[in-house]
């Protein structure tokens, strides 16, 4: 299974960072409040601070009650103007943040339903979940508290830095060269904790995968007596977890101390030298004990700003996988082919020529692998004419289900090609194609919604009564009503509710809805008992009436009445023609046809 | 608070690295309270008098304690970093365990996505718990403390403004976190929801890629997307007012203190030094509430996980084994005596009634019934993947629920019909039946099951991967393959849940002819069509959750009604 493999270097550190900025430009002017805001606060906190002496010195040079109340009152005044501007910022901030959380997710989600199939075979679906349960996450509570803190911490840190050059620009190298030394240290940890980040997110999905799977199996896995092996699986997976997540966090956590213990030498040698400094008469003691109190003042903001950092840190890291996925290519279509509804039904408009869509279907030497050099379809030729039944026998495993993946192109041919009414499926614009293809797939997949929904999924805007007349068709109308809310039936968790008999038949009445002119049906009625299948076989003929039909069939009445049989082997038509045909060639169908009959 | 109290106690082995990561912190705490008393003598004593001896010295000391903090810093990383991650291996750990022990009626109240993010989301929650909070936790008590023992000593009297209001600032932050506690519950049923939307398209993505609906789904997930997105903003909006209000209360406290202070001065019963430094103490007092009510804010949301966590760890399996449970299946008969059962205790019809019948040691039995007639209830009741309502089952004359719950699966071999392979090798996943098993046996038991023709096919054989839940393979070679899976267990019972529906009829055919020479064991087949079961010693018909018929093939076609309309509608319509 491919994995994100961590870079050593966060070499995509800048990008990352570019694109998540693109996303909170588009809060350009709430940012902007909030910014100002902080500034305001911040300053408001100072000015504050700040009134403390001039309002005592007023009472030492003999200022009265009267200034007292005075003074007391403005700083009151000062102190609510930042308190207000607290507020704002922090509850313009609160809602900023989900908005730009929002927008990302929606581009995740969004930018997943164009990809092709293909990522979806080759990635775990906890892997892609741990994009929304993990990364996502880290990316909000990185917005929610380090945005307003970086600014307001920054600011901070700008306006004590001015103050140290004011008050004694010699002291304030020292400072400075040891402030280099913290943003470097600050640097190389962040750097190290960030490879280790990306890895620990890695291993978070590859354990949130595990999960998923043995969560699903676990019928499995008791009827296995499997639980013990199972729980070394997931130790293996767990402690790697630890490791890469102890040693990002271990990384992380010595900013903070680094950061303290560095601003502490730098007291000491300020101290010192400043002290030599009094000594040689270079500056005054009291102006000394000023400076130095800004000096231990400005240790705090870079504590917070390093804290911050963080945050941030393992929110990158989650970023970056977003954008690695948002950036996959997306579903080739450089179709320009539309499909069209006219008086005279659907036609294909390509470019000002108008092509009345018959639904002949023609592969021409088409040739198919899903992994290099494991070709799975090998010069297949066939033609459907509008209207025919072409069914398609053979063992599992054949190359059944792979024709019909390639005529609606969720996978696209290696050489050859597949026309629809004589125009290649490749210039066609994919979901005009797909609309035109009605299809009941091997599994049947239900939605957390009510059957009726269920069923409207194959037209959306179709009424009540062309859903329940499709359930008619598919006979899946009897069952429904019989259920405690008829149509409104909520289905749960995947249809755990419904039989796979009655799963089918909603993925019958769902292609019966789309009403579309070329029907695929991939093993529809394998899991329906007899009498079921006995029901539908009616249904599915007048819902077969006057398309094309591409079916695997497993019934005989399907094959007899199919007006060609396709027998694959190993990737290649091996017999073809009607029933009686292919019963006189005495082949691979014949052998088929009567391994049957002798069981029955 | 009791949940994490529990989720506390699970640290185990790395209980020591917690504690000495605390007794770190309080270490470098005081050494950043000692360096600027040592400044101030350096300054006062040192410059003052321009002793330069003194000077260096305490330089010196400082540097050292500077350097010591940096040590007890790093220290106080490697160990904090130990602590929440062992921790939360254990944690994470302790879930699956109890999870592995669920009956099926245990895990349906859960979706899928909740139990995997009370397994990683929830847990990162608490061990950023540790990874955030435990500093402040710790530093914060202790700055407290020595801030009011410094302000008493300094000035009882104004020391009592701020005793009067640092109650009502506890009182104010603690109501905003309470307000917010069951607001992250909320919040985080909101994310299993948008979760679990996610989970619902990644499974169907053909179905949603077949027609078209990639828009539809977009506005699907932009709906739950946007409740997240309000509940998220109502929630943390809530949370971020615990910064002004605590602003608010900081500065009346400095402008009261002000005014009584500057009042006292003009009294002359302060000096103005005084004020100053008495100043900077209640900073520390007020910053360090300030602190611990944002931990508390974290402790809030971790409160929400932890939970959810204990409600996994908590949740009473529905399934028990008996005190003194029989270790051995004497024999491989099945009896089922009065059998009712039902998946819901609300649900309001039985999905089995009064169901008996027997299936002898080493015989072949079909179960043949409609959709929905309860067919594979009634096996899954052999191995207690659920317990019967009334009545019992019976293996080798002892109920299955006196049997050991492993000794009982391991002589019951069940190819169920929703089948699943794991990702691994074909090797990793028949080696379920058989950890131990050779490539020998492998390929035995696939010769069997009729999976071993096409495996040669495969370039790579046993070692081919299979991807979750077995994607790379065709339908009928995954029944193939689950029913090797079966055969390498050698279980003395063997229950096929209509598991051949996907191999074509040839390859069922020999698939079952292969089966017949395994002597001794009694073979269940559930099946659609009656060609799968015409061979059966006995036959057993299932309708609506009622044994309605029983019998040999042959009896069966004179006597059953509904085994004739069968029988009839296949020769008619007949099965490939």
């Amino acid at each position: 299974m491919p994995r994100i493999v961590s870079a050593k270097k966060p070499q995509r550190l800048g990008y990352t960072v570019r694109r998540l900025l693109g996303y909170m430009g588009r809060h350009k002017f709430s940012l902007l409040a909030v910014a100002l805001l902080v500034i305001l606060s911040v300053a408001c906190n100072l000015l504050g601070t700040y009134m403390i002496s001039p309002v005592i010195d007023g009472l030492v040079d003999g200022g009265g009650m009267a200034s007292l109340v005075k003074g007391v009152a403005l700083t009151a005044l000062i102190y609510i103007i930042g308190v207000l501007a607290a507020l704002g910022y922090s509850q313009i901030m609160a809602r900023s943040s989900q908005q730009i959380v929002y927008d990302i997710r929606a581009d995740l989600f969004n930018h997943m339903q164009d990809l092709p199939l293909s990522y979806f075979d080759s990635h775990q679906h906890g892997d892609v979940m741990s994009y929304y349960t993990n990364d996502v996450d880290t990316i909000s509570d990185a917005l929610n508290n380090s945005f307003a803190a970086v600014v307001k911490n920054g600011f901070q840190i700008l306006g004590t830095m001015s103050m140290l050059i004011i008050l004694n620009w010699r002291l304030s190298l020292i400072v400075a060269v040891s402030y280099t030394f913290m943003f470097l240290y600050v640097r190389f940890s962040a750097g190290r904790s960030k490879s280790y980040y990306k890895r620990q997110q890695a291993s978070l999905g590859a354990l949130d995968g595990y999960i998923q799977e043995m969560v699903a199996g676990q019928k499995v896995i008791k009827v296995f007596n499997h639980e013990k092996a199972n729980l070394e699986g997931f130790r293996k997976l767990n402690s790697e977890l630890q490791a890469m997540g102890g040693a990002a966090q271990a990384y992380a956590s010595t900013m903070i101390p680094a950061v303290v213990s560095i601003s502490f030498l730098t007291y000491t040698i300020v101290s010192l030298c400043g002290g030599f400094m009094a000594l040689g008469g270079l500056t005054t003691l009291g102006a000394l004990a000023s400076y130095l109190v800004f000096v231990r003042q400005a240790a705090a903001p870079i504590n917070q700003f390093t804290q911050q950092s963080n945050f941030l840190l393992s929110s990158l890291a989650g970023a970056e996988r977003i954008f690695m996925l948002i950036d996959r290519k997306k579903e080739v279509d450089e179709g320009t082919v539309r499909l069209e509804t006219t008086s005279h039904g659907w036609v294909w408009r390509d470019g000002d020529a108008i092509i009345p869509l018959k639904g002949d279907v023609r592969f021409d030497d088409v040739s198919f692998s899903y992994v290099e050099d494991h070709p799975v379809l090998k010069h297949v030729t066939l033609y459907a004419k509008p209207g025919q039944k072409i069914a398609f026998v053979g063992s599992t495993g054949a190359g059944k289900t792979t024709i019909t993946n390639l005529i609606n192109r969720f996978y696209d041919v290696d050489s050859g090609r597949i026309l629809f009414d004589g125009i290649d499926v490749r210039r066609i614009r994919k979901d005009d194609l797909r609309r035109s293809l009605g299809m009941v797939l091997q599994d049947t997949h239900l939605f957390t919604a009510t059957i009726r929904e269920n069923i409207r999924y194959g037209r959306l805007d179709a009424s009540d009564s062309q859903v329940e007349e499709a359930a008619r068709i598919a006979n899946a109308d009897s069952f429904i009503r019989r259920l405690p809310n008829g149509y409104d039936t909520m289905v749960v968790a995947d249809g755990a509710n419904l039989s796979s008999g009655q799963r089918q038949l909603l993925a019958i009445a769902r292609a019966a809805v789309a009403n579309p002119p070329v029907l695929i049906l991939d093993e529809a009625t394998s899991n329906i008992d007899t009498r079921t299948e006995d029901l539908i076989e009616r249904g599915m003929d007048s819902l077969m009436e006057g398309r094309t039909v591409f079916v695997i069939a497993h019934r005989l009445s399907t094959v007899r009445n199919a007006d060609a049989i396709m027998v694959l082997e190993h990737g290649q038509i091996v017999e073809r023609g009607d029933h009686d045909d292919l019963m006189s060639q005495r082949g691979r169908y014949y052998k088929l046809y009567t391994g049957m009959f002798e069981l029955s | 608070m009791a949940d994490l109290r529990k989720l506390l106690g699970m640290l185990g082995p790395y209980r020591r690295d917690l504690v000495l990561a605390c007794l770190l912190i309080i270490v470098e705490t005081s050494f950043e309270l000692i360096i600027p008393t040592m400044m101030a003598s350096l300054i006062d004593i040192g410059v003052a008098n321009g002793d330069v001896g003194y000077m260096l010295h305490k330089g010196g000391q400082m540097a050292l304690c500077a350097i010591l903090a940096l040590a007890t810093g790093l220290a106080y990383a490697r160990f904090a970093a130990r602590a929440a991650y062992g921790w939360g291996a254990g944690i994470r750990e302790a879930e699956y365990s109890s999870l592995q022990n669920y009956a099926f009626s245990n895990i349906d109240k859960y979706e899928t996505s909740s139990l995997v993010t009370r397994m990683t989301s929830d847990v990162t929650v608490m061990q950023n718990t540790i990874n955030n909070g435990l500093r402040p936790l710790v530093r914060a008590p202790v700055m407290l403390i020595l801030g009011i023992v410094f302000s008493f000593s300094m000035n009882a009297q104004l020391a009592l403004v701020f005793i009067i209001l640092t109650p009502i600032l506890g009182f104010v932050l603690f109501s905003i976190v309470r307000r917010v506690a069951p607001m992250y519950s909320i919040l985080q049923k909101t994310v299993d929801g948008l979760n679990s939307v996610v989970e619902e398209n990644l499974r169907a993505i053909r179905t949603v890629k077949a027609f078209v609906r990639g828009t539809f789904e977009e506005e699907k997930f932009d709906e739950v997307n946007d409740g997240l997105r309000s509940t998220a903003t109502k929630t943390n909006a809530t949370a971020v007012l615990n910064m002004p209000v605590f602003q608010t209360v900081m500065y009346f406290c400095v402008v009261c203190i002000m005014f009584f202070g500057g009042s006292m001065i003009l009294l002359g019963r302060l000096q103005v030094g005084e004020l100053t430094g008495f100043l900077s103490y209640v900073m520390q007092v007020l910053n360090s509430m300030m602190m611990l009510s944002n931990v508390f804010l974290l402790l809030t949301r971790s409160l929400a996980s932890a939970s959810r966590i204990a409600a996994v760890l908590d949740e009473e399996p529905a399934l028990k084994e008996r005190k003194d449970p029989v270790m051995e299946v004497a024999s491989s008969d099945v009896v089922f005596d009065h059998v009712s059962f039902k998946y819901s205790q609300d649900a309001k019809e039985e999905t089995l009634e009064d169901i008996t019948l027997t299936m002898p040691a080493g015989s072949t039995i079909g179960i043949l019934g409609g959709t929905g007639s309860g067919k594979s209830s009634l096996v899954q009741l052999i191995d207690r993947l659920y317990d019967v309502d009334k009545g019992a089952v019976r293996i080798g004359g002892v109920d299955v629920r006196d049997y050991s719950l492993s000794v009982l699966r391991d002589a019951v071999g069940m190819v169920l019909q929703k089948n699943l392979l794991f990702s691994g090798s074909v090797r990793d996943n028949l080696r379920w039946g058989a950890e131990e098993a050779s490539d020998d046996e492998i390929w035995a038991a696939c010769g069997i099951a009729g999976a071993a023709e096409f495996l040669r096919r495969f370039p790579q054989g046993l070692d081919t991967e299979l991807g979750q839940g077995g994607v790379n393979v065709s339908g009928g070679q995954k029944q193939r393959l689950c029913i090797a899976r079966a055969l390498l267990k050698k279980p003395r019972i063997l229950i096929f849940d209509d598991s051949t529906s996907a191999v074509d009829t040839a390859t069922e055919k020999e698939i079952r002819d292969s089966l017949k020479k395994l002597e001794g064991v009694t073979k269940i087949f559930i099946a659609q069509r009656i060609s799968s079961v015409m061979e059966a010693q006995r036959i057993f018909i299932l309708d609506n959750g009622r044994l309605v018929d029983s019998g040999t093939h042959d009896e069966l076609l004179r006597t059953s009604r509904i085994y004739q309309e069968i029988y009839e509608s296949q020769i008619k319509g007949g099965s490939l």
